[in-house]
């Protein structure tokens, strides 16, 4: 067992996550170098947790500005998606006017056709 | 109205009840959205998506998480996708890992204690660090989410979450030892 192989564990270690291994504990009890690592690690942690309550101050206005910037956000959507509801139904009356004419000619043509084959 | 009435308002459409959800998580979105970009310019971008985003999905919100961890995973997202797009604007690979050389930092004690002073050079050196480290030490080791909720919304792998946790926290230690070592010789 080396330091830099103790390096490797020391996430697990510090959170308790690694599985026991007696040779990794041997190593560590008889190494001042790990020893001071993990006292290291263990600071650094408990720093970058209190960070977690170190609240940073916004800009002044910022709030006001992401408020505006929302509402805008939502405005311009809503705008997009009653276009695309206009467009939709467009297409859709557009199709049905599109299938009424063409069932329409057909209904023509076959009217028109019928009475030749009967006298055929 | 508390909060949870607040998100039931806010479910049907109520966008004053949102507005008062903003106002009361700000500072804690802006604080996440700051420290995972690095910088003041991007987290204005990048709070103004996070609320937006949460704004289109408050329905999908199921309160089994907290509102404010809810609101750290879509800032966390937010801000993952803008310092990519940033990264691409400025034509640097993603992958480049840049050595983190804080020029700010004055003197760091060798054995780092939690004062005030100490944590501000803290805050200093995570902005030193490279994004894609950055976020990843900052969301478990400051906001302390799960390793699979990190992976999630960065895209990645949890065993590559984890390696990239190791490395951010090998370079902070770094960062802090190099700088007590630039004290300790000017003593």
């Amino acid at each position: 067992m080396q330091c830099d192989d103790v390096d490797l564990l020391m996430p697990g270690l510090v959170d308790g996550t690694a599985p026991s291994a007696p040779e990794v504990d041997e190593h560590i009890a008889s190494c001042l170098r790990c020893q001071a690592e993990l006292v290291r690690y263990r600071r650094l942690l408990r720093a970058l947790r209190l960070l977690r309550t170190r609240y940073l101050e916004p800009t002044p206005g910022l709030l006001a500005d992401t408020l505006v910037s929302l509402e805008e956000a939502v405005e311009r959507e809503l705008a997009r998606s009653a276009r695309s509801r206009r467009i939709a139904y467009a297409a859709a009356i557009g199709g049905t006017a599109m299938t009424a004419a063409a069932t329409a000619a057909v209904l023509i043509a076959r009217s028109r056709r019928g009475p030749e084959r009967l006298a055929g | 109205m508390d909060q949870a009435e607040l998100i039931v308002a806010a479910q049907r459409g109520d966008r004053s009840a949102f507005d008062e959800l903003v106002r009361q998580t700000f500072v804690d979105t802006f604080t996440l959205a700051r420290r995972i970009t690095g910088n003041e310019e991007d987290a204005r971008d990048v709070v103004q998506e996070a609320y937006f985003r949460a704004w289109r999905g408050i329905g999908k919100f199921r309160g089994e998480a907290q509102f404010s961890t809810w609101m750290y995973r879509i800032t966390a997202n937010a801000a993952t996708t803008h310092v990519k797009r940033r990264q691409r604007q400025r034509a640097e690979p993603l992958d480049e890992v840049a050595e983190p050389i804080d020029h700010r930092l004055e003197g760091q004690p060798a054995a780092m204690a939690e004062s005030g002073a100490e944590l501000d050079r803290l805050s200093d050196a995570l902005d030193e660090l490279p994004p894609k480290l950055r976020n990843v030490v900052v969301l478990k080791d400051v906001y302390d989410l799960p390793h699979e909720a990190i992976a999630e919304e960065l895209g990645i792998t949890v065993t590559a979450a984890k390696v990239r946790l190791h490395r951010a926290r090998r370079k902070l230690r770094d960062v802090l030892e190099a700088t007590g070592e630039v004290e300790s010789r000017a003593v």
